[in-house]
């Protein structure tokens, strides 16, 4: 390494891969990952979070999982909660539901309303 | 790039190595695997966490979940419940992390909250044997900076204006030390890094090294520059396997990464490091002795003047300082002079480590604001004495410090202060005591560290401080004679006066200054063959209650001299001559009826 610009980039690239260990607020998505989770598919879903997260370079979310909240016909259910915002739940989630949420709402700040549990009819 | 959901932080200090700490990441990393987590989670080992009592520590971001006692058969729960399912392994957090079914972070535990961590800015939270992470959490900015923007006067400049102070404990300020370096003429200058940790019970300078190497290499390079050398040399003890190991991957990363070599980011500057190990002696942790140490004589102080400032290493001017010292440089770059400066003291500004041990619920390692009262640090962080006892003094200064007693508990902790009242700062160890320790005792076993380590070369010290363990030997042992007080008292200040090093200049300290607040218990020893706290054996006896004794039997059953008798259901007897005074009989009796007079 010979100048102040690469020691600035080894320092983002680490940086981005480190930012878990901080207490700053940030955006949280909570995969619901109890034994009906899991069983409806919530493990590609997480996967699917990460990867988007990953690949748009979003610094300040985390991607983590919970147990079971009770409402296992609706799983795979991920909460996305924002600092000072109401908590939004997400039902019935596949991968390709996962990436148009981290586009359409983390990134743009539109909640996917079709996915919410407030959109939810029951048959 | 691998983006991961959850960082698990495993100690690798060590404390925590010693009890598996490296074996459990091991297994941690296997069941994870095993899970098929192994692209979501990443296992990390740092440095010291400083809550060494409750290791292995781990810790899980992003939650920043504390385990504690962590051992090798938890950790498939670990990965199980709270890896793969979200749920918390409740029964291993740290005991404090759990308040009313709510559970803390580790940042929000009391131990930490009332931490200022600048020197351990890093130590348990970065992988100190990853150059990247140092580098990610603004790692060798301050170098950079200093390379392509400062001037050399500007460099020590502000470092003076910081107002950081020696941290091995004399507490000379380093500015000054660096300007002297600097004007001093030579052809050649050296950097060296005092890392020769040897206060019984210190361990500040160990975790620093095992968790953010990088620190000090950077804050010697700065330092380098600063006084135009090319060469550092880190002077580290060789019983610190693993800061060794962790420093020497430093360095060899800083130089792969062209932080340490010739032509430093590309501003012309030349500078390298390589270690030296020390053999142990606490000597060598004087800055002459270390110096003819690394020169590969025997380990013994020379005359100053003239300082290594201007005839150092192979007489040629050198910069030493200690380990913490530099640990603080790259951060006052960052964060500046008046940032620095707000926190601490007027004249001793910023933070200190102290490594907290003896008679204390949390051992470990703490970092508070200059200025921070004695009590704040043992009760508020160090979570006061355990089994209910009572305090009665506190060590600072290692062998070359001294008691306090109990009526300075809320002195501000700083250089002056803790001068004033007869003890050092040092290096940071930090010994409390409650009323089971006998001061006389306290007294007698630093001066048998000092005579051990006395080098030999001044007579003050070789046969002074060997009289000295004498008395106290004496005293403890119930021969004490009136005049043997007066005796301990002349020597003290005789040694004081002619040592040549600080080694022996100080180490009458824990004498003088345990005679100075608990002369009492001396003169207990010596006028009335008795140890007020019951420590000293030969000067206690052991005697049985006659009106609590039930004669239940079990401290005759249990002793191992047959030194007591008695019939059931009746007042039991010790006999004194047989007595070992092991104290088994007190453990056992259900009543309390056995006494030590």
């Amino acid at each position: 390494m010979k100048s102040i610009e690469e020691l600035n980039k080894i320092r983002q690239e680490a940086l981005a891969k480190m930012n878990l260990r901080t207490d700053e607020e940030r955006i949280r998505i909570v995969v619901g990952m109890a034994t009906c989770g899991i069983s409806a598919g919530a493990r590609p879903v997480l996967t699917a979070f990460l990867e988007e997260v990953s690949k748009r370079k979003l610094e300040n979310v985390v991607v983590s999982q919970t147990g079971c909240i009770g409402l296992c016909k609706l799983e795979p259910i991920v909460e996305v909660y924002e600092p000072g915002k109401e908590k939004v739940t997400y039902i019935e989630m596949t991968p390709e539901k996962a990436r148009r949420v981290v586009a359409q709402h983390i990134v743009n700040g539109n909640v996917v309303n079709e996915y919410t549990i407030g959109s939810y009819k029951s048959e | 790039m691998n983006l991961y959901r959850a960082h698990v932080l495993v100690c690798g200090g060590t404390g925590c190595h010693s009890s598996n700490s490296d074996k459990i990441k091991e297994k941690m990393e296997d069941r994870i695997k095993e899970k098929g987590l192994e692209n979501e989670v990443k296992v990390v080992m740092t440095g010291c966490f400083g809550l060494c009592e409750s290791g292995p520590n781990v810790v899980v971001y992003p939650e920043g979940v504390f385990y504690s006692h962590v051992k090798l058969s938890d950790v498939d729960e670990i990965v199980d419940e709270h890896l793969l399912k979200g749920r918390v392994v409740k029964r291993l957090l740290f005991k404090e992390a759990v308040e009313e079914n709510i559970i803390k972070s580790v940042n929000e535990v009391d131990f930490y909250k009332k931490q200022t961590r600048v020197a351990l800015r890093n130590c348990g939270i970065i992988d100190p044997e990853n150059i990247e992470e140092y580098i990610a959490y603004d790692g060798y900015q301050a170098l950079a900076r200093a390379l392509t923007e400062m001037t050399r006067d500007e460099v020590i400049q502000l470092v003076k204006d910081s107002g950081l102070r020696g941290r091995g404990g004399a507490g000379f300020p380093t500015g000054l030390k660096w300007d002297f370096t600097k004007k001093a003429s030579g052809d050649k200058k050296y950097v060296v890094c005092n890392a020769d940790e040897g206060d019984p019970g210190a361990f500040m300078d160990r975790s620093i090294l095992e968790g953010d190497p990088h620190s000090v290499l950077e804050a010697m390079t700065i330092a380098g520059y600063a006084v135009g050398s090319d060469q550092g040399y880190i002077y580290i003890r060789a019983e610190y396997p693993i800061a060794v190991k962790r420093l020497q991957i430093a360095i060899n990363q800083a130089r792969e990464y062209g932080l340490l070599g010739e032509n430093i980011l590309n501003s012309g500057f030349n500078f390298d490091i390589e270690l030296r190990l020390g053999a142990g002696a606490f000597v060598c942790g004087e800055e002459t002795a270390l110096i003819e140490s690394i020169e590969g004589k025997r380990g013994m102080p020379r005359n100053k003047p003239p300082f290594p400032a201007n005839e150092g290493l192979w007489g040629k001017p050198t910069l030493i300082n200690n380990v913490e010292t530099y640990a603080n440089i790259p951060v006052i770059f960052q964060r500046g002079v008046d940032w620095f400066r707000s926190i601490g003291t007027e004249k001793s500004p910023g933070t200190k480590v102290f490594a907290l041990g003896g008679k204390i619920e949390n051992t470990g390692l703490v970092e508070i604001p200059m200025g921070t009262t004695l009590r704040d640090i043992i009760y508020g962080i160090g979570g006061g004495i355990p089994k209910g006892k009572d305090f009665k003094a506190v060590q600072t200064g290692g062998p070359s410090g001294g008691c306090i007693p109990k009526e300075y508990l809320d002195t501000p902790v700083d250089y002056e202060s803790l001068t004033k009242l007869g003890s050092i700062m040092g290096s940071g160890g930090m010994i409390v005591m409650d009323e089971d320790n006998c001061m006389v005792d306290i007294a007698r076993f630093f001066l048998d560290f000092t005579v051990d380590e006395s080098c030999g070369k001044c007579t003050a010290c070789r046969i002074g401080t060997r009289r000295m363990l004498e008395i106290l030997e004496k005293i403890t042992s119930g021969k004490g004679e009136p005049g043997d007080i007066e005796k301990l008292e002349e020597l003290a200040n005789n040694i004081k006066d002619s040592a040549l090093c600080g080694l022996g200049q100080t180490a009458p300290n824990p004498v003088v200054s345990t005679l100075k607040y608990f002369r009492d218990e001396y003169e207990a020893h010596v006028y009335e063959k008795r140890c007020p706290s019951g420590h000293c054996r030969r000067l206690v006896t052991f005697v049985i209650r006659e009106d609590l004794c039930k004669g239940c039997g079990l401290c005759k059953r249990n002793c191992p001299n047959d030194a007591i008798t008695g019939e059931v259901r009746e007042a039991h007897v010790i006999d004194p001559e047989k007595c070992i005074k092991c104290g088994t009989c007190i453990e056992k009796c259900p009543f309390g009826a056995i006494e030590k007079r």
